[in-house]
Parts: C-alpha cells; structure tokens; sequence
C-alpha cells in the first residue's frame, strides 16, 4: 500500500505478524430441527491471508452465509452444533461465547449484511449510529466520534455529510445506507471485513458504486475481505482467491483469475453458464443447473452435486470426492472424481452432445 | 432522457398495446408538490413480441407496469390494450379486461397468500370466472402447475411456504397463464432469485411464451437479463423514455449516455473485463423536481448547455433505434429545434 499516516504504518505494521489471518480446520455448523440434523456446513477447511479478499460463492442453502456467520459467532445458540477450530490472528475463536465476541466484533470483523434497511436503527440517528462504536471501542469523546463520523461518511463518499449526519435511515436511499453500513464497518479500523450479498439488493449502477467504495477502503487500510454472494460477476473483479460452495462442502478454491481460466468443477461451470451475458444474441437459450441444492438432513451419498451433474458416472453417486490440489497449482483445489478437462468429462460432454443432436 | 415524442410508435404490424404519453404522478403529502413517476412516455408492443423495459429504481418502469393494468389510473395519457382505451374502461369492463393481461411481480413468495393451498390458489382466477366444469378446472390446473416444473399432487396438499422463493415464482407464473392472457406484464421477475435458478425461469417464460403465443413486457434493472429475454427494449430514466432499440442493437451500439453506463455497470463474469468498465456517480436526482432540459444532464458527461434548458426528443438515428438525447454517442447531434421545451 502507499505510504500513509503514522496511524496507518503502524497499523500495517501490527498486521505484518506471521502466519494467515483466518485458518479454518474442518469447521461444521450443524441445526437440530424437528426433521433431524441439518448440516449446513460439514467440514470446511481453508485459509485467509491478511489484506487478502476471498469470494465465497454459491446457490442460496450451499452453507456460504452461516459458513460466515460461523467465522463470526453469529449463529444462534439453541440447538447449534458446533465443530472444528477457527483461528483468527493466531487465536482460536471457534469456542468463544458472544459476550467474549464483543471484543472482537467491530474493532477486529466488521460486517456488512444484505439488507441496509433492517441493519440500521430506524430511531437513531446516522451520525450517532456511526459514533456508538467510537466510543464504545476506543473510549472517544463524543466530538471526536462525530468528527470521525463525518470523516467516514466522506471516505464512503457520501456528499454532504454534516446534513446525512443529523438524518435518520429511512430518509436515505438504499445505496446511501449500503454506505453507511459500510462507514460504521469502518469505524473502528478492523483486520476483516464480511460482506454478505452487500450488493444484492441494490441496482446495478448502486452495486458497481458500493463494490468500488469496499475495494477502495480494503486498499486503504490493508483490511482483508471476505465476500458473499451468488454472483460470479461480482466476485470476478473484486476478490483475490474464490471460494466455491455446495451442499455445506467447500468444492473448489483458487485465485480469482485462476479460478476463471482453469475452472474444475462441473459445479462451478455450471455457475458461471447460467449468468445471462451481453455478447450473446437476445434469446440465447441460457445453461441451467437442473434441480435443486440438496437436502442438508439427509445429503445425497458420494458427491453432492452429483444428483444435478450433466456428467455424473457411477463412481460419483458412491464415493465422495475428497478435496484435491491441482498438480500444477498448488492454491487451486476443487472435489470432483472427473474434473472439467479430464478425459472422462470430455467423454460425458460428447456423450450429451450425440444425445440431444439424436433428439 | 429526458425524452418525449411519438417517433418510435409503428403503424404498421399487428399492435397489441400501445401507450401513449402516459402520465402518473403521485401528491407529496399536503406540500401540492407531486412526484412525477412517469411523465409522458409512449412505446407498442407487436403480438408475440418481448418488450424489456430497464432503468434504476425510481425510474418509473414498475409504476408504468400498473398503470397499464389501471391497478392506479394514471394522471394523462392513453393506453390501448387489443384496440381498446383502458383508461376510461368502466371497472366491470376493465375487471374482464385484466384477465386477458397478466402480472407477475418481483417477490414470489409474498405474491402468494401463505394460508391456502398452493393448488387452491392456481385454481382460483377459474373459480371467479366459472370457467368450464370441475373437472375441466382440475385438468387444466394440474397440467398448468406441471408444464412449469411443480408436482400438482404436491402443490394439492402445500403451502406457499413450504416451496422454495423459484418454486413460489413457477407458481405464480402458473396462476397468471391459467386464464389464457394475451399479455403478462412481468415485474423484476428474477430480481430475487440465484443466478441458477433465474436461469431456469427464464428458459421457462421462453417456453411458455412460444407455447402460449403471449406477449411479454419485462421489467428489469439488469440489462443482462432483459437483454437475453427481450425483442426490444426501452431504456427509462426518471420518468422517461431515453433509448428505445431492439435488443442486440442497443447491446453493440448504445446510443444514450445513460444506457452506456448501465451496460457498464453489470459485473462481468471475466477478472479481466471487470477492471475496464465505466462507472456513474451518484444517483437519480429527485422526481419531485427532475432538472429541466434532459433529465440525465446532472449525471451526464457529455452535458452542455442545451441539455440544460431543451429537452431531447426521440428521433430514428438507425432502422428500430431510438435515441432522445442532443449529443448520442452514435448517430449525430440533434438538429437544432425552433422551440425550447419548458417543463
């Protein structure tokens, strides 16, 4: 990053400690329900590097949002079943209790949800919702936390920030209050940050604003990212590494550009077919994923997404993949017995071919 | 955009609907001030052809879905749906009339009544309208509820809530063809669904819509998406019209500085792609005082003094392709106009 501040080399400067921000070991978040144990994450592993950004992708029920929610001990208490270990900075916070969070939240994660609305406080006002977590976690006064306020509020953008300070949330527009969300996320300069769909609910020319104002603020403060969301799109330009989920599995990870120009899971293919793109002609008969995500209580045996893949063979509706490294990169690993590019999936995919020709 | 003006509108070629300076404006609590939603716009739609009309929020493009099913009577204008004018239709007339055009609306799942049974709820625009016998009604729901992909023996016995937010769209899309309509309007239909699933209902409108014979108005924010669907489309801001071209055309050749940034905005799917694209600052000003002149001017890069003060009329700058703008990024300048439009 660019020389900043004293307060900003300092700041990087705690954060050159050894060893990766956020270290995953197979992490399970199980419910009990009345219809049996749903096991919305089983087993995930990874790790994030500091001022990294991760996507992490994948159908709504693939176990994306509570994987997050899991990292930040958001999920509720009663009837959760909670296994592995998360390490964050070194420190294990997979066992912590939401008091002990408190500590953590704000001044370490930050988050952003997707609904701007319902995440402010409709009876206060926006200056004094960005002030709260001053105070609270840095002991500012509060001149100097309605000071910082109105600098945040400029950082995201946000024009005439003496006036939005004064302003309650329903008097802004979405996108406006996206910002905010992402001001108070900022207040106390965390390590991470956690985006969950932070742009669903926005147009488009909203959402290209906000995913700008979020890399801008990861540059600026070194912060590490970690995205959610089902859009391909949005992940492309806005991650270093992707994260592919499925069915509470983690099926494939790599960097970005990796990821896009060497994908191996059919699943991940899948994806990226159904987004409608601008080159093609109008009525261009778009690539579906058949079906449904997988029921979490009772998952299907072998791979998860077998059920729904155009080249399932009988190898995979008996045997779970395991998570596999690619020989030639050593960041890029996915869970697939006949990955796009092997000889068996170019044999599925002619097979397919001659069926509908036949048809 | 600020466009008004009839150019677009075809005489020829067998015109379902066609809408001319429609106008709806709502009052501003007791100020007299009034928000102007949709000021002046005209498009046709052609039987069997796919309308797409794009814009932000707040640019009026919902509201003008309503205000042709007369859901709110608009403040001005025409509509004329199969030759007849909506907006003077008696309401008994009018009731008849919507079941012959049909809406479908963003949220699936709120656009259900979550006490009755899924099959119940398909079944009841027959009920109102006695159509055919029991049997006839059975049939005809049941074979409905599996063309768009939902087990009838299942949809029988459960509720809204119990299918999924893609299953509840399905369904909604079963109970607006149950009545036979010539015209679905369908309001960010896909809006709320994942990338997979929106897919499947989008391929499921192309079926229905080939095996119907409809005629669709679609009602997006994603150019992406109302591109794939649409045969033409029409790009509104802040209440009006600013680019009216069929679909590939509009794709290749943006005309309207605005309709650029909205192609810029999608996120591509492509690391690469991603880290050239244009973006727009702020957002749309307020309809409640739109800036005279054009209305995009304030957001608009290429803005002058005659966007300030005239307001661009839609004028042919290719066969199909439409552009109210003074200074497009094809097709020329304006001419110059005798009269300034006061607004």
């Amino acid at each position: 990053m660019s020389i900043g501040s004293p307060s900003n080399v300092t700041q990087a400067a705690t954060r050159e400690i050894a060893g990766p921000l956020l270290e995953l070991t197979d992490v399970k978040t199980h419910f009990r329900t009345a219809r049996g144990l749903v096991r919305a994450v089983d087993g995930v592993s990874f790790t994030l590097e500091r001022g990294k950004a991760l996507g992490i992708v994948g159908e709504s029920g693939s176990g994306k949002t509570i994987l997050s929610r899991s990292i930040m001990g958001l999920l509720p208490t009663k009837g959760t079943e909670r296994h592995g270990s998360i390490k964050f900075a070194g420190a294990e916070i997979g066992n912590k209790t939401r008091k002990q969070m408190r500590g953590i939240w704000g001044k370490e994660m930050a988050m952003i949800f997707q609904d701007p609305m319902t995440s402010l406080n409709p009876l206060m006002k926006i200056g004094d919702q960005i002030a709260e977590p001053l105070k609270i976690h840095l002991g500012m006064s509060k001149d100097d936390a309605m000071a910082t306020a109105r600098r945040l509020l400029q950082d995201v953008r946000i024009p005439e920030p003496d006036r939005r300070l004064q302003q309650y949330p329903h008097e802004m527009s979405g996108g406006m209050r996206q910002r905010v969300m992402i001001a108070i996320a900022m207040a106390c300069g965390p390590t991470a940050l956690f985006a969950d769909e932070p742009t669903t609910a926005l147009d488009v020319t909203v959402q290209a604003q906000i995913l700008d104002v979020i890399a801008e603020q990861r540059r600026d403060r070194n912060m590490s990212l970690v995205l959610v969301t089902h859009d391909l799109g949005v992940v492309a330009g806005h991650t270093d590494e992707i994260a592919v989920m499925y069915g509470g599995k983690l099926v494939e990870k790599a960097p970005t550009r990796r990821l896009f120009a060497a994908m191996k899971m059919p699943y991940t293919e899948g994806l990226l077919a159904s987004i409608p793109k601008l080159e093609q002609v109008s009525h261009t008969r778009l690539n579906v994923i058949p079906g449904r995500p997988p029921d979490l209580v009772n998952p299907p045996k072998g791979c998860r997404f077998a059920p729904r893949c155009p080249y399932v063979s009988h190898k995979c509706l008996e045997e779970e993949p395991p998570l596999t490294v690619t020989p030639d990169d050593p960041a890029h690993s996915y869970a697939c017995w006949y990955p796009v590019g092997s000889p068996e999936y170019h044999e599925a995919k002619a097979r397919i071919a001659t069926s509908a020709e036949a048809n | 955009m600020a466009g008004t003006g009839k150019a677009h509108l075809r005489q020829e070629g067998d015109v379902l609907l066609r809408v001319e300076d429609l106008m709806v404006e709502f009052p501003v609590g007791r100020t007299g001030l009034k928000v102007n939603a949709v000021s002046g716009i005209s498009f046709d739609v052609l039987r069997g052809e796919t309308l797409g009309l794009v814009g932000e929020s707040g640019c009026g493009k919902s509201t003008t879905g309503r205000a042709i099913m007369q859901l709110r009577r608009p403040e001005g204008g025409s509509v004329s749906f199969e030759g007849n004018e909506l907006t003077t239709m008696s309401l008994d007339n009018m009731r008849e009339a919507r079941t012959r055009m049909q809406m479908i609306f963003q949220d699936p799942i709120s656009s259900l009544n979550p006490r009755r049974k899924v099959r119940d709820i398909v079944m009841e625009p027959l009920t109102i309208w006695k159509r055919g016998t029991n049997e006839e009604r059975s049939e005809k729901v049941d074979a409905l509820l599996a063309e768009v992909g939902i087990d009838p023996a299942r949809a029988a016995e459960s509720q809204p809530h119990q299918f999924s937010g893609g299953q509840c769209q399905r369904i909604s899309i079963a109970r607006s063809l149950v009545l036979d309509p010539t015209l679905i309007i369908c309001d960010e239909p896909v809006s709320a669904l994942d990338v997979s699933v929106q897919a499947q209902v989008l391929n499921l409108l192309e079926d229905l819509k080939a095996k119907h014979g409809l005629t669709l108005i679609f009602i997006a924010h994603d150019l992406a998406v109302v591109k794939n669907i649409s045969d033409r489309i029409a790009v509104m801001y802040l209440g009006k019209i600013c680019e009216v071209a069929p679909s590939d055309a509009l794709y290749v050749e943006p005309a309207h500085h605005y309709t650029k940034v909205l192609l810029d905005s999608i996120p591509v799917p492509d690391p690469d792609a991603a880290l050239h694209k244009v973006t727009i600052e702020g957002e749309p000003p307020s309809p409640v005082l739109p800036p005279p002149g054009c209305r995009f001017n304030p957001r608009c890069p290429a803005a002058d003094d005659r966007c300030r003060s005239e307001e661009p009329q839609l004028r042919e700058i290719n066969t199909g392709h439409f552009v109210a703008c003074h200074h497009p990024l094809v097709g020329g300048d304006a001419p110059v106009t005798v009269r300034t439009t006061v607004l």
